[in-house]
Protein backbone atom coordinates (compact mmCIF):
# COMPACT_ATOMS: atom_id res chain seq x y z
CA UNK A 1 0.00 0.00 0.00
CA UNK A 2 1.23 3.47 -0.87
CA UNK A 3 2.51 5.90 1.74
CA UNK A 4 -0.12 8.09 3.40
CA UNK A 5 0.07 11.83 2.66
CA UNK A 6 1.38 13.52 5.82
CA UNK A 7 -0.57 16.74 5.29
CA UNK A 8 -3.97 15.06 5.61
CA UNK A 9 -6.00 13.98 8.62
CA UNK A 10 -7.83 10.67 8.70
CA UNK A 11 -10.71 8.81 10.31
CA UNK A 12 -11.03 5.22 11.46
CA UNK A 13 -13.74 4.80 8.85
CA UNK A 14 -11.21 5.55 6.07
CA UNK A 15 -12.03 9.12 5.13
CA UNK A 16 -9.37 11.79 4.71
CA UNK A 17 -9.64 15.52 5.43
CA UNK A 18 -7.54 18.29 3.85
CA UNK A 19 -7.54 21.87 5.17
CA UNK A 20 -7.67 24.28 2.23
CA UNK A 21 -6.15 27.77 2.23
CA UNK A 22 -9.50 29.44 2.94
CA UNK A 23 -10.12 27.29 6.00
CA UNK A 24 -12.70 25.04 4.33
CA UNK A 25 -12.12 21.31 4.32
CA UNK A 26 -11.89 18.83 1.45
CA UNK A 27 -13.00 15.28 2.18
CA UNK A 28 -12.47 12.01 0.38
CA UNK A 29 -11.91 8.30 0.99
CA UNK A 30 -8.46 6.84 1.48
CA UNK A 31 -6.50 4.78 -0.99
CA UNK A 32 -7.05 1.80 1.30
CA UNK A 33 -10.82 2.33 1.09
CA UNK A 34 -10.92 2.69 -2.71
CA UNK A 35 -8.80 -0.41 -3.06
CA UNK A 36 -11.10 -2.40 -0.80
CA UNK A 37 -14.15 -1.24 -2.77
CA UNK A 38 -12.75 -2.07 -6.19
CA UNK A 39 -13.65 -0.37 -9.49
CA UNK A 40 -16.07 2.46 -8.74
CA UNK A 41 -18.89 2.92 -11.24
CA UNK A 42 -21.13 5.48 -9.54
CA UNK A 43 -20.53 8.21 -6.98
CA UNK A 44 -23.20 10.41 -5.41
CA UNK A 45 -21.93 13.48 -3.58
CA UNK A 46 -23.83 16.02 -1.43
CA UNK A 47 -24.91 19.31 -2.99
CA UNK A 48 -23.55 22.69 -1.97
CA UNK A 49 -25.61 24.28 0.81
CA UNK A 50 -26.47 21.03 2.54
CA UNK A 51 -25.86 21.00 6.25
CA UNK A 52 -24.32 17.76 7.49
CA UNK A 53 -23.70 16.36 10.95
CA UNK A 54 -20.63 14.33 11.85
CA UNK A 55 -21.44 10.64 11.44
CA UNK A 56 -24.19 11.28 8.90
CA UNK A 57 -24.08 9.31 5.63
CA UNK A 58 -23.63 11.98 3.01
CA UNK A 59 -22.06 10.39 -0.06
CA UNK A 60 -22.43 7.01 -1.73
CA UNK A 61 -19.67 5.23 -3.59
CA UNK A 62 -20.69 2.22 -5.65
CA UNK A 63 -18.35 -0.37 -7.06
CA UNK A 64 -19.43 -3.10 -9.42
CA UNK A 65 -20.01 -5.24 -6.34
CA UNK A 66 -21.76 -3.01 -3.82
CA UNK A 67 -22.85 0.41 -2.63
CA UNK A 68 -21.14 1.95 0.41
CA UNK A 69 -22.01 5.05 2.38
CA UNK A 70 -19.38 7.65 3.15
CA UNK A 71 -19.91 9.36 6.49
CA UNK A 72 -19.29 13.01 7.25
CA UNK A 73 -16.26 13.14 9.56
CA UNK A 74 -17.08 16.71 10.61
CA UNK A 75 -20.25 18.78 10.97
CA UNK A 76 -20.72 21.81 8.75
CA UNK A 77 -22.12 23.17 5.52
CA UNK A 78 -21.19 21.63 2.19
CA UNK A 79 -19.61 24.21 -0.09
CA UNK A 80 -19.16 21.93 -3.12
CA UNK A 81 -19.62 18.36 -4.30
CA UNK A 82 -17.09 17.03 -6.80
CA UNK A 83 -19.19 17.22 -9.99
CA UNK A 84 -16.47 15.57 -12.07
CA UNK A 85 -17.21 12.22 -10.38
CA UNK A 86 -20.59 12.02 -12.13
CA UNK A 87 -18.74 11.31 -15.35
CA UNK A 88 -15.50 9.92 -13.91
CA UNK A 89 -16.21 7.87 -10.77
CA UNK A 90 -12.94 6.02 -11.45
CA UNK A 91 -11.04 9.18 -10.39
CA UNK A 92 -11.57 7.97 -6.82
CA UNK A 93 -9.68 4.78 -7.71
CA UNK A 94 -6.88 6.42 -9.64
CA UNK A 95 -6.35 9.56 -7.51
CA UNK A 96 -8.02 9.06 -4.14
CA UNK A 97 -6.24 12.00 -2.46
CA UNK A 98 -6.51 14.41 -5.39
CA UNK A 99 -9.02 14.42 -8.25
CA UNK A 100 -11.12 11.88 -6.34
CA UNK A 101 -12.14 14.24 -3.53
CA UNK A 102 -15.86 13.94 -2.69
CA UNK A 103 -17.05 17.18 -1.09
CA UNK A 104 -15.86 20.42 0.48
CA UNK A 105 -17.18 21.71 3.75
CA UNK A 106 -17.20 24.84 5.90
CA UNK A 107 -16.94 23.33 9.39
CA UNK A 108 -19.11 24.41 12.26
CA UNK A 109 -17.30 26.21 15.03
CA UNK A 110 -15.51 23.66 17.20
CA UNK A 111 -16.36 20.78 14.88
CA UNK A 112 -12.77 20.09 13.82
CA UNK A 113 -11.58 19.71 17.40
CA UNK A 114 -14.60 17.55 18.25
CA UNK A 115 -13.87 15.20 15.35
CA UNK A 116 -10.63 13.87 16.91
CA UNK A 117 -9.07 13.21 13.53
CA UNK A 118 -6.06 10.93 13.18
CA UNK A 119 -2.60 11.81 11.95
CA UNK A 120 -1.11 9.80 9.09
CA UNK A 121 0.93 7.76 11.59
CA UNK A 122 -2.13 7.02 13.74
CA UNK A 123 -4.19 6.04 10.70
CA UNK A 124 -1.38 3.77 9.55
CA UNK A 125 -1.73 1.97 12.89
CA UNK A 126 -5.45 1.53 12.22
CA UNK A 127 -4.59 -0.04 8.86
CA UNK A 128 -1.92 -2.26 10.39
CA UNK A 129 -4.39 -3.45 13.03
CA UNK A 130 -6.85 -4.33 10.26
CA UNK A 131 -4.18 -6.31 8.50
CA UNK A 132 -4.13 -3.79 5.67
CA UNK B 1 -11.78 -20.70 6.88
CA UNK B 2 -13.97 -22.23 4.23
CA UNK B 3 -13.41 -25.11 1.85
CA UNK B 4 -10.66 -24.67 -0.70
CA UNK B 5 -10.32 -25.76 -4.30
CA UNK B 6 -7.11 -27.31 -5.68
CA UNK B 7 -6.30 -23.82 -7.06
CA UNK B 8 -6.51 -21.99 -3.71
CA UNK B 9 -2.77 -21.46 -3.24
CA UNK B 10 -2.38 -20.33 -6.83
CA UNK B 11 -5.14 -17.75 -6.34
CA UNK B 12 -3.26 -16.43 -3.31
CA UNK B 13 -0.02 -16.35 -5.27
CA UNK B 14 -1.75 -14.43 -8.08
CA UNK B 15 -2.91 -11.80 -5.58
CA UNK B 16 -6.60 -12.65 -5.67
CA UNK B 17 -8.97 -11.17 -3.14
CA UNK B 18 -10.65 -14.21 -1.61
CA UNK B 19 -14.20 -14.21 -0.27
CA UNK B 20 -16.59 -16.76 1.14
CA UNK B 21 -18.92 -18.10 -1.53
CA UNK B 22 -21.28 -20.88 -0.50
CA UNK B 23 -18.83 -22.03 2.17
CA UNK B 24 -15.81 -21.90 -0.17
CA UNK B 25 -12.86 -19.49 -0.17
CA UNK B 26 -13.06 -18.22 -3.73
CA UNK B 27 -11.33 -15.47 -5.74
CA UNK B 28 -13.62 -12.51 -6.36
CA UNK B 29 -11.04 -10.63 -8.42
CA UNK B 30 -7.32 -10.63 -9.16
CA UNK B 31 -6.98 -6.99 -10.20
CA UNK B 32 -9.70 -4.93 -11.81
CA UNK B 33 -13.06 -6.68 -11.93
CA UNK B 34 -14.07 -4.60 -14.94
CA UNK B 35 -10.78 -5.48 -16.65
CA UNK B 36 -11.50 -9.18 -16.13
CA UNK B 37 -14.99 -8.72 -17.53
CA UNK B 38 -13.67 -7.08 -20.69
CA UNK B 39 -10.98 -9.76 -21.08
CA UNK B 40 -13.75 -12.37 -21.42
CA UNK B 41 -15.85 -10.27 -23.81
CA UNK B 42 -12.87 -9.38 -26.01
CA UNK B 43 -10.35 -12.25 -25.72
CA UNK B 44 -10.35 -15.01 -23.10
CA UNK B 45 -10.49 -15.52 -19.35
CA UNK B 46 -10.29 -18.50 -16.99
CA UNK B 47 -12.43 -19.02 -13.88
CA UNK B 48 -12.01 -21.54 -11.08
CA UNK B 49 -15.41 -23.21 -10.76
CA UNK B 50 -14.13 -26.23 -8.86
CA UNK B 51 -16.47 -25.37 -6.01
CA UNK B 52 -19.36 -26.56 -8.14
CA UNK B 53 -20.46 -30.11 -7.45
CA UNK B 54 -20.04 -32.84 -10.05
CA UNK B 55 -22.28 -35.86 -9.51
CA UNK B 56 -22.07 -39.05 -11.58
CA UNK B 57 -25.20 -41.18 -11.86
CA UNK B 58 -24.82 -44.76 -13.01
CA UNK B 59 -27.21 -47.64 -13.35
CA UNK B 60 -29.54 -49.31 -15.82
CA UNK B 61 -32.39 -46.99 -14.78
CA UNK B 62 -30.37 -43.76 -14.90
CA UNK B 63 -32.52 -42.29 -17.67
CA UNK B 64 -35.92 -43.12 -16.11
CA UNK B 65 -34.58 -41.75 -12.81
CA UNK B 66 -33.69 -38.40 -14.41
CA UNK B 67 -37.02 -38.30 -16.24
CA UNK B 68 -38.56 -38.35 -12.77
CA UNK B 69 -36.02 -36.07 -11.05
CA UNK B 70 -35.69 -33.19 -13.52
CA UNK B 71 -38.17 -30.65 -14.89
CA UNK B 72 -36.51 -30.66 -18.29
CA UNK B 73 -36.69 -33.89 -20.28
CA UNK B 74 -33.54 -35.97 -20.60
CA UNK B 75 -35.47 -37.84 -23.28
CA UNK B 76 -34.23 -35.02 -25.51
CA UNK B 77 -30.66 -36.24 -25.00
CA UNK B 78 -30.00 -38.84 -27.69
CA UNK B 79 -26.38 -38.35 -28.76
CA UNK B 80 -23.73 -39.16 -26.14
CA UNK B 81 -22.03 -36.01 -24.89
CA UNK B 82 -25.12 -33.83 -25.25
CA UNK B 83 -25.99 -31.52 -22.35
CA UNK B 84 -29.26 -30.11 -21.05
CA UNK B 85 -30.03 -27.29 -18.60
CA UNK B 86 -32.75 -28.08 -16.06
CA UNK B 87 -34.32 -27.13 -12.78
CA UNK B 88 -34.45 -29.51 -9.88
CA UNK B 89 -37.87 -28.99 -8.30
CA UNK B 90 -39.53 -29.96 -5.07
CA UNK B 91 -43.06 -31.36 -4.95
CA UNK B 92 -44.51 -27.84 -4.74
CA UNK B 93 -42.73 -26.81 -7.95
CA UNK B 94 -40.22 -24.67 -6.02
CA UNK B 95 -36.72 -24.60 -7.44
CA UNK B 96 -34.22 -26.58 -5.36
CA UNK B 97 -31.41 -25.84 -7.81
CA UNK B 98 -30.53 -25.36 -11.44
CA UNK B 99 -28.06 -27.71 -13.06
CA UNK B 100 -26.57 -29.11 -16.24
CA UNK B 101 -26.97 -32.79 -17.05
CA UNK B 102 -24.64 -34.53 -19.50
CA UNK B 103 -25.66 -37.72 -21.27
CA UNK B 104 -22.56 -39.88 -21.42
CA UNK B 105 -24.05 -43.33 -21.91
CA UNK B 106 -27.35 -45.10 -21.46
CA UNK B 107 -26.29 -46.02 -17.92
CA UNK B 108 -24.13 -42.97 -17.20
CA UNK B 109 -25.20 -39.34 -16.73
CA UNK B 110 -23.28 -36.50 -15.08
CA UNK B 111 -24.81 -33.57 -13.20
CA UNK B 112 -23.15 -30.27 -12.31
CA UNK B 113 -24.98 -28.49 -9.49
CA UNK B 114 -24.30 -25.32 -7.50
CA UNK B 115 -21.80 -25.19 -4.64
CA UNK B 116 -24.15 -23.64 -2.10
CA UNK B 117 -26.79 -26.31 -2.58
CA UNK B 118 -24.42 -29.28 -2.72
CA UNK B 119 -25.44 -31.05 0.48
CA UNK B 120 -29.16 -30.53 0.04
CA UNK B 121 -29.02 -31.62 -3.60
CA UNK B 122 -27.04 -34.74 -2.80
CA UNK B 123 -29.46 -35.73 -0.06
CA UNK B 124 -32.46 -35.11 -2.33
CA UNK B 125 -30.95 -36.97 -5.29
CA UNK B 126 -29.87 -39.91 -3.14
CA UNK B 127 -33.29 -40.18 -1.53
CA UNK B 128 -34.92 -40.57 -4.95
CA UNK B 129 -32.14 -42.57 -6.64
CA UNK B 130 -32.59 -45.38 -4.19
CA UNK B 131 -35.92 -46.47 -5.72
CA UNK B 132 -34.34 -46.64 -9.16
CA UNK B 133 -31.21 -48.51 -8.10
CA UNK B 134 -29.08 -45.65 -9.43
CA UNK B 135 -25.67 -45.07 -7.86
CA UNK B 136 -24.86 -41.46 -6.89
CA UNK B 137 -21.16 -40.59 -6.83
CA UNK B 138 -19.90 -37.13 -5.90
CA UNK B 139 -16.69 -36.41 -7.86
CA UNK B 140 -14.62 -34.56 -5.28
CA UNK B 141 -11.52 -35.68 -7.16
CA UNK B 142 -12.11 -33.21 -10.02
CA UNK B 143 -11.26 -29.58 -10.52
CA UNK B 144 -13.23 -27.48 -12.99
CA UNK B 145 -11.97 -24.55 -15.06
CA UNK B 146 -14.24 -22.38 -17.20
CA UNK B 147 -12.33 -20.88 -20.13
CA UNK B 148 -14.54 -18.28 -21.76
CA UNK B 149 -14.34 -15.68 -24.48
CA UNK B 150 -14.01 -15.40 -28.26
CA UNK B 151 -10.44 -16.77 -28.12
CA UNK B 152 -11.11 -19.29 -25.34
CA UNK B 153 -11.54 -22.48 -27.32
CA UNK B 154 -8.48 -21.91 -29.48
CA UNK B 155 -6.35 -21.15 -26.42
CA UNK B 156 -7.67 -24.04 -24.34
CA UNK B 157 -7.16 -26.47 -27.21
CA UNK B 158 -3.44 -25.75 -26.97
CA UNK B 159 -3.38 -27.61 -23.66
CA UNK B 160 -4.46 -30.78 -25.46
CA UNK B 161 -2.74 -33.28 -27.75
CA UNK B 162 -3.37 -32.55 -31.46
CA UNK B 163 -5.91 -35.37 -31.69
CA UNK B 164 -7.78 -34.29 -28.53
CA UNK B 165 -7.64 -30.66 -29.62
CA UNK B 166 -9.33 -31.57 -32.90
CA UNK B 167 -12.05 -33.43 -31.00
CA UNK B 168 -12.54 -30.54 -28.56
CA UNK B 169 -12.72 -27.93 -31.32
CA UNK B 170 -15.25 -30.13 -33.13
CA UNK B 171 -17.67 -30.15 -30.17
CA UNK B 172 -21.08 -28.60 -30.89
CA UNK B 173 -22.52 -26.02 -28.52
CA UNK B 174 -23.81 -27.69 -25.34
CA UNK B 175 -21.86 -30.87 -26.00
CA UNK B 176 -19.01 -32.53 -24.17
CA UNK B 177 -16.33 -35.13 -24.77
CA UNK B 178 -14.20 -37.29 -22.52
CA UNK B 179 -10.62 -36.72 -23.61
CA UNK B 180 -8.50 -39.08 -21.53
CA UNK B 181 -8.88 -37.98 -17.91
CA UNK B 182 -10.27 -34.59 -18.98
CA UNK B 183 -13.91 -33.85 -19.64
CA UNK B 184 -14.31 -30.91 -22.01
CA UNK B 185 -17.73 -29.29 -22.44
CA UNK B 186 -18.67 -26.43 -24.77
CA UNK B 187 -20.76 -24.72 -22.11
CA UNK B 188 -20.43 -21.64 -19.95
CA UNK B 189 -22.02 -18.89 -17.91
CA UNK B 190 -20.81 -15.74 -19.63
CA UNK B 191 -22.65 -15.37 -22.94
CA UNK B 192 -19.42 -16.09 -24.79
CA UNK B 193 -18.15 -19.21 -26.48
CA UNK B 194 -15.79 -21.40 -24.49
CA UNK B 195 -15.21 -24.58 -22.59
CA UNK B 196 -15.83 -25.84 -19.10
CA UNK B 197 -13.15 -28.40 -18.37
CA UNK B 198 -13.26 -30.97 -15.59
CA UNK B 199 -9.90 -32.52 -14.82
CA UNK B 200 -8.11 -34.44 -12.07
CA UNK B 201 -7.38 -32.00 -9.24
CA UNK B 202 -3.63 -32.52 -9.69
CA UNK B 203 -3.76 -31.12 -13.25
CA UNK B 204 -5.47 -27.85 -12.37
CA UNK B 205 -2.56 -25.61 -11.35
CA UNK B 206 -0.45 -26.48 -14.40
CA UNK B 207 -3.46 -25.99 -16.70
CA UNK B 208 -4.19 -22.58 -15.19
CA UNK B 209 -0.56 -21.44 -15.52
CA UNK B 210 -0.44 -22.63 -19.13
CA UNK B 211 -3.61 -20.70 -19.93
CA UNK B 212 -2.14 -17.58 -18.32
CA UNK B 213 1.02 -17.97 -20.40
CA UNK B 214 -1.17 -18.17 -23.52
CA UNK B 215 -2.68 -14.81 -22.59
CA UNK B 216 -5.85 -16.07 -20.91
CA UNK B 217 -6.67 -13.72 -18.02
CA UNK B 218 -7.33 -15.00 -14.49
CA UNK B 219 -10.91 -13.99 -13.68
CA UNK B 220 -12.84 -14.05 -10.41
CA UNK B 221 -16.41 -14.52 -9.34
CA UNK B 222 -17.01 -10.77 -9.54
CA UNK B 223 -16.56 -10.75 -13.32
CA UNK B 224 -18.43 -14.04 -13.56
CA UNK B 225 -21.46 -12.33 -11.98
CA UNK B 226 -21.47 -9.28 -14.28
CA UNK B 227 -20.93 -11.51 -17.31
CA UNK B 228 -23.78 -13.87 -16.46
CA UNK B 229 -26.14 -11.00 -15.74
CA UNK B 230 -25.34 -9.36 -19.09
CA UNK B 231 -25.86 -12.79 -20.67
CA UNK B 232 -29.34 -13.04 -19.13
CA UNK B 233 -28.51 -16.08 -17.00
CA UNK B 234 -30.06 -16.61 -13.58
CA UNK B 235 -28.09 -17.09 -10.38
CA UNK B 236 -29.54 -19.60 -7.95
CA UNK B 237 -30.31 -18.05 -4.57
CA UNK B 238 -30.67 -14.56 -6.11
CA UNK B 239 -33.07 -14.92 -9.01
CA UNK B 240 -34.83 -18.08 -7.93
CA UNK B 241 -34.97 -20.39 -4.92
CA UNK B 242 -37.18 -22.91 -3.18
CA UNK B 243 -39.91 -20.28 -2.79
CA UNK B 244 -40.19 -19.51 -6.50
CA UNK B 245 -41.22 -21.66 -9.46
CA UNK B 246 -39.81 -21.69 -13.01
CA UNK B 247 -42.64 -19.71 -14.66
CA UNK B 248 -41.95 -16.69 -12.45
CA UNK B 249 -38.19 -17.09 -12.91
CA UNK B 250 -37.92 -16.80 -16.72
CA UNK B 251 -37.29 -20.55 -16.75
CA UNK B 252 -40.58 -21.77 -18.21
CA UNK B 253 -38.65 -22.82 -21.34
CA UNK B 254 -36.83 -25.44 -19.25
CA UNK B 255 -40.01 -27.13 -18.02
CA UNK B 256 -40.89 -29.95 -20.42
CA UNK B 257 -44.62 -30.62 -20.01
CA UNK B 258 -44.49 -32.83 -23.10
CA UNK B 259 -44.66 -35.79 -23.16
CA UNK B 260 -47.75 -35.48 -20.97
CA UNK B 261 -47.14 -38.84 -19.32
CA UNK B 262 -43.76 -37.96 -17.83
CA UNK B 263 -44.43 -37.61 -14.11
CA UNK B 264 -41.51 -35.45 -12.98
CA UNK B 265 -41.27 -34.09 -9.44
CA UNK B 266 -43.12 -30.77 -9.28
CA UNK B 267 -45.24 -31.43 -12.35
CA UNK B 268 -48.57 -31.57 -10.52
CA UNK B 269 -47.93 -28.22 -8.87
CA UNK B 270 -46.84 -26.56 -12.11
CA UNK B 271 -49.59 -27.78 -14.46
CA UNK B 272 -52.30 -25.42 -13.15
CA UNK B 273 -49.85 -22.50 -13.37
CA UNK B 274 -48.93 -23.43 -16.93
CA UNK B 275 -52.63 -23.28 -17.81
CA UNK B 276 -53.58 -20.10 -15.91
CA UNK B 277 -50.33 -18.17 -16.25
CA UNK B 278 -48.08 -17.16 -13.40
CA UNK B 279 -49.05 -13.98 -11.50
CA UNK B 280 -45.44 -12.80 -11.54
CA UNK B 281 -42.62 -12.84 -14.06
CA UNK B 282 -38.87 -12.25 -14.08
CA UNK B 283 -37.80 -9.51 -16.48
CA UNK B 284 -34.71 -7.59 -17.50
CA UNK B 285 -34.37 -3.92 -16.54
CA UNK B 286 -32.07 -1.21 -17.80
CA UNK B 287 -31.72 1.90 -15.68
CA UNK B 288 -32.45 5.13 -17.57
CA UNK B 289 -31.23 7.43 -14.78
CA UNK B 290 -27.80 7.42 -13.17
CA UNK B 291 -27.25 4.93 -10.38
CA UNK B 292 -26.81 1.22 -9.81
CA UNK B 293 -29.60 -1.33 -9.52
CA UNK B 294 -29.06 -3.88 -6.73
CA UNK B 295 -30.79 -6.95 -5.40
CA UNK B 296 -33.81 -6.31 -3.12
CA UNK B 297 -34.52 -2.77 -4.35
CA UNK B 298 -38.24 -2.14 -4.71
CA UNK B 299 -39.75 -1.83 -8.19
CA UNK B 300 -42.88 0.30 -8.55
CA UNK B 301 -45.14 -0.59 -11.45
CA UNK B 302 -47.81 2.00 -12.29
CA UNK B 303 -51.21 0.35 -12.11
CA UNK B 304 -50.01 -3.15 -11.22
CA UNK B 305 -48.28 -2.91 -7.87
CA UNK B 306 -44.75 -3.65 -6.83
CA UNK B 307 -41.90 -5.97 -7.58
CA UNK B 308 -38.31 -6.48 -6.51
CA UNK B 309 -34.88 -6.54 -8.10
CA UNK B 310 -33.40 -10.04 -7.77
CA UNK B 311 -29.93 -9.26 -9.22
CA UNK B 312 -28.55 -5.92 -10.27
CA UNK B 313 -25.19 -4.53 -11.23
CA UNK B 314 -23.30 -2.09 -13.38
CA UNK B 315 -22.86 -3.55 -16.86
CA UNK B 316 -19.27 -2.95 -17.99
CA UNK B 317 -20.24 -3.58 -21.62
CA UNK B 318 -23.25 -1.26 -21.70
CA UNK B 319 -21.75 1.17 -19.16
CA UNK B 320 -25.17 1.38 -17.52
CA UNK B 321 -26.92 -0.45 -14.76
CA UNK B 322 -28.92 -3.59 -15.57
CA UNK B 323 -30.95 -5.98 -13.46
CA UNK B 324 -33.41 -8.81 -13.26
CA UNK B 325 -36.62 -8.05 -11.39
CA UNK B 326 -39.62 -10.11 -10.36
CA UNK B 327 -42.71 -8.03 -11.16
CA UNK B 328 -46.47 -8.46 -11.65
CA UNK B 329 -47.24 -10.33 -14.89
CA UNK B 330 -48.94 -7.31 -16.48
CA UNK B 331 -45.83 -5.12 -16.17
CA UNK B 332 -44.68 -3.54 -19.43
CA UNK B 333 -42.72 -0.52 -20.62
CA UNK B 334 -41.28 1.64 -17.86
CA UNK B 335 -41.08 1.14 -14.10
CA UNK B 336 -39.57 3.04 -11.20
CA UNK B 337 -36.97 1.67 -8.82
CA UNK B 338 -36.55 2.93 -5.27
CA UNK B 339 -32.84 3.51 -4.75
CA UNK B 340 -32.17 4.92 -1.27
CA UNK B 341 -35.51 6.72 -1.27
CA UNK B 342 -35.22 8.18 -4.78
CA UNK B 343 -37.48 6.89 -7.55
CA UNK B 344 -35.39 6.30 -10.68
CA UNK B 345 -36.66 5.32 -14.12
CA UNK B 346 -35.96 1.88 -15.57
CA UNK B 347 -37.17 0.20 -18.74
CA UNK B 348 -38.14 -3.44 -19.29
CA UNK B 349 -35.92 -5.25 -21.78
CA UNK B 350 -35.74 -8.84 -22.89
CA UNK B 351 -32.48 -10.50 -21.78
CA UNK B 352 -29.82 -11.26 -22.84
CA UNK B 353 -28.37 -7.77 -22.63
CA UNK B 354 -25.10 -8.85 -24.27
CA UNK B 355 -24.19 -11.90 -26.31
CA UNK B 356 -20.92 -12.76 -28.08
CA UNK B 357 -19.43 -9.39 -27.22
CA UNK B 358 -22.30 -7.39 -28.71
CA UNK B 359 -24.86 -5.24 -26.90
CA UNK B 360 -28.38 -6.45 -27.71
CA UNK B 361 -30.23 -3.62 -25.98
CA UNK B 362 -29.93 0.12 -26.39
Amino acid sequence: MSKLPEDLKYTKSHEWVRTLADGTLEIGITDHAQHALGDLVFVEVPEAGRSVKAGEACAVVESVKAASDVYAPISGEVTAGNARLAQEPEAVNTDAYGAGWLWRLRPESGAVAAAALLSAADYQQVLDAEGG
Amino acid sequence: MGRQTPLFRLHQELGARLVDFGGWDMPVQYGSQIGEHHAVRRAAGVFDVSHMCVIDLTGAAARPFLERLLANDVGRLRAPGRALYSCLLNDAGGILDDLIVYYLGEEFFRLVVNAGTRDRDLAWIRSHAHDFGVAVHERTDLAMLAVQGPEARAKAAQLLSPADAATALGLAVFSAGELGPWFVARTGYTGEDGFEIMMPAADAVAAWRSLNSLGVASCGLGARDTLRLEAGMNLYGNDMDEGTQPFESALGWTVALQPAGRDFIGRRALEPLAASGSPRKLVGLILEDRGVLRGHQKVIVAGSGEGEITSGTFSPTLERSIAFARVPAATAGEVQVDIRGKLLRARLVKPPFVRFGRALVT
